[in-house]
């Protein structure tokens, strides 16, 4: 029973580190960006890559993750995806599942359809008892680089300087340009980091979430539901959201493992129907 | 004086709803496709059945503005409901349309209460979600619908007792053609009424619709309605034609395709979806022989081309070069 509930905490924050990105990129620039799980994906195929065929270790992986998922962000987004952020929803909608296909159809080339296979380090596996309660040790890993990521996540957007820019932005646009702030180039780095991080949770996720080319649309749904389920405007939103998200799912599973996907659909469009700007949303400004 | 600009505005909306010359053309054109495509008539049969799902998203879309990207869910509960019909109750193929037409009604006036709400966003999840709830139900409902299997078994009865559905899908495309036809017929009706018109004002202004006394709730219910009975009729010809039922009726690539085929033939006219749905097949057969695997990535890439270049301009070539040319 604790075992489950641990196992769903971890899910769920490995899917709002998938997720957060989406997040920003849906509360900041209003921007519906579905092709989203194919950073995660990209990031995943970087780990399993790095480590099959070039023998990284697994814990050097993950930064590089990281950084390749962001840079792919950041030249996608200047390239591609500016100049769609002022076009109607509908053509964000075809754009970015048109980037799913592709990547989808490219990888299927390139790498290939099967499931792919991580080798965990010996360390990261098995399990251990505590208090009763069987905890698995990537499991637990997860949930503290998770942790530490939301921290940090936080402390960047409130503290720093480039949070509140962010903020500014993120709130008007065009009164933040007007003060000096360079809204292009944070809007950007955003960009970039939430890629960055879609990656990360990619790679972290490949041994638990499996790995193959249609893994962005399989899981499009479940981060749009952590999104707009949790609202856009705050990260604790989403964070929730996406705990609730991870434990519902681990629960349904192995309770009613008939009825598993279809309870958190049909909550998610309760949740919406009743509350249209999430449950933790406050009403949109535009 | 004031009669004057009102009786022109009268005349512009009694205009556009007149049968135009190629409007006729077109129908008379669909009709000697029996004749003339003989033995494409499996490939024309599936061109139909998409060109009136794609009618039915347009109503919705491109007339009502509601972005969906769970279509899906009525052309599947069209097919299910088709096909356990033929299965269980009665073979008779009119019978069986009828009820699917209404199942996917009704279906469809339940779930426009979930649309009326929230932005963009929040329509596009729940569309989607009901999809995927319908996914999942005909997936785990498996001592109905035969699970990942497929509906197997059903057994069409002969159109008016009298042609049987070949192999060749002769019938099948007739039958198919026919329904496209009268479904148009209706479809034009609706868009040319008044709350056709209605409907165009609130998608461009909801606010100002609402103000100047539209009810926008009720309209968009009643759309929604109609749209979710023609994708059921379009689901059920499916089924009936193929006389098979799988979980692949419902799937998202069925929902984001349609979405692809109405773009397209553009949005927002009546026969946008079906010249979308031709131009689609017959990419679709023409990229399939050539690459089967990877037809994806060009689907894709035409899509992220079309995003980029404007939707409003694909269907106007003479606007492509003239950014360059100025």
């Amino acid at each position: 029973m604790l075992t489950l509930l641990f196992d769903g905490i971890a899910y769920g924050m490995l899917l709002f580190v998938l997720a957060v990105g989406l997040a920003i990129t849906l509360g900041l620039m209003n921007f519906i960006n579905l092709a989203h799980g194919a950073f995660a994906m990209a990031g995943g195929y970087v780990t399993v890559l790095l480590m099959n065929k070039l023998n990284v270790p697994f814990l050097a992986t993950l930064p590089l993750a990281f950084l390749f998922t962001a840079l792919v962000g950041a030249a996608l987004e200047r390239t591609l995806y500016r100049p769609m952020y002022s076009r109607p929803h509908l053509d964000q909608v075809l754009f970015s599942i048109g980037l799913v296909f592709m990547t989808v159809a490219s990888v299927d080339y390139f790498i290939g359809s099967q499931q792919q296979i991580i080798q965990l380090p010996a360390w990261l596996q098995g399990r251990f008892d505590l208090a009763a309660v069987g905890i698995g040790k990537y499991r637990l890993f997860i949930v503290v680089v998770c942790a530490l990521l939301t921290l940090a996540l936080q402390a960047v957007l409130s503290r720093t300087r480039f949070g509140s820019r962010l903020r500014a932005s993120v709130d008007d646009p065009r009164v933040a340009a007007g003060l000096g702030i360079n809204v292009n180039r944070v809007f950007l780095l955003t960009f970039a980091v939430g890629s960055g991080l879609a990656g990360l949770g990619g790679a972290l996720g490949a041994e638990v979430l499996g790995l193959d080319p249609t893994f962005p649309i399989k899981f499009m749904i479940y981060f749009l539901i952590v999104v707009s389920v949790g609202g856009t405007t705050t990260i604790t939103g989403p964070l929730l959201a996406a705990l609730l998200l991870g434990i519902a799912d681990v629960f349904g599973k192995y309770y009613v493992p008939k009825l598993g996907a279809f309870i958190v659909y049909t909550l998610m469009i309760v949740i919406l129907t009743l509350r249209p700007q999430g449950l933790f949303g406050r009403a949109a400004t535009r | 004086m004031s009669a004057a600009p009102q009786s022109k505005v009268a005349a512009s909306l009694a205009a556009q709803s007149r049968w135009k010359a190629w409007e006729l053309a077109l129908a008379a054109l669909a009709v000697v496709s029996w004749w003339l495509l003989g033995e494409h008539a499996l490939l024309a049969n599936e061109v139909a059945i998409l060109a009136l799902f794609a009618v039915s998203l347009d109503l919705i879309l491109g007339y009502a503005g509601i972005v969906s990207l769970g279509h899906a869910a009525f052309f599947g509960f069209g097919a299910y409901t088709a096909a356990l019909f033929a299965k269980h109750v009665m073979p008779d193929p009119l019978v069986g349309m009828a009820v699917a037409v209404l199942a996917a009604a009704l279906l469809g006036a339940v779930c426009s209460v979930l649309i009326l709400r929230g932005s963009d966003l929040t329509r596009l999840m729940v569309t989607l979600g009901v999809a995927l709830v319908f996914f999942e139900l005909a997936n785990k409902l498996d001592w109905l619908t035969g699970g990942t299997d497929g509906l197997q078994g059903v057994v069409m009865g002969p159109l008016l007792g009298r042609f049987e559905f070949d192999l060749y899908g002769r019938t099948a495309y007739a039958y198919s053609l026919v329904v496209l036809l009268v479904a148009m017929f209706i479809a034009r009706r609706v868009v040319h009424s008044p709350f056709g018109v209605s409907l165009k004002a609130l998608r461009d202004n909801r606010l100002r619709a609402m103000s100047i006394g539209l009810s926008v709730n009720a309209r968009l219910a009643a759309v929604y309605t109609f749209a979710a009975a023609l994708a059921g009729a379009a689901g059920a010809l499916l089924a009936q034609t193929s006389g098979f039922a799988s979980l692949d009726v419902f799937d998202f690539h069925r929902s984001a395709d349609v979405l692809l085929v109405l773009v397209i033939g553009g949005t927002g006219y009546l026969y946008g979806g079906i010249f979308g749905a031709i131009a689609f097949k017959l990419l679709h057969d023409l990229i399939s022989n050539w690459t089967t695997q990877y037809w994806g990535f060009w689907l894709g890439l035409f899509l992220v081309v079309l995003a980029l270049v404007g939707r409003e301009r694909l269907m106007k070539p003479w606007t492509w070069f003239r950014r360059s040319a100025t």
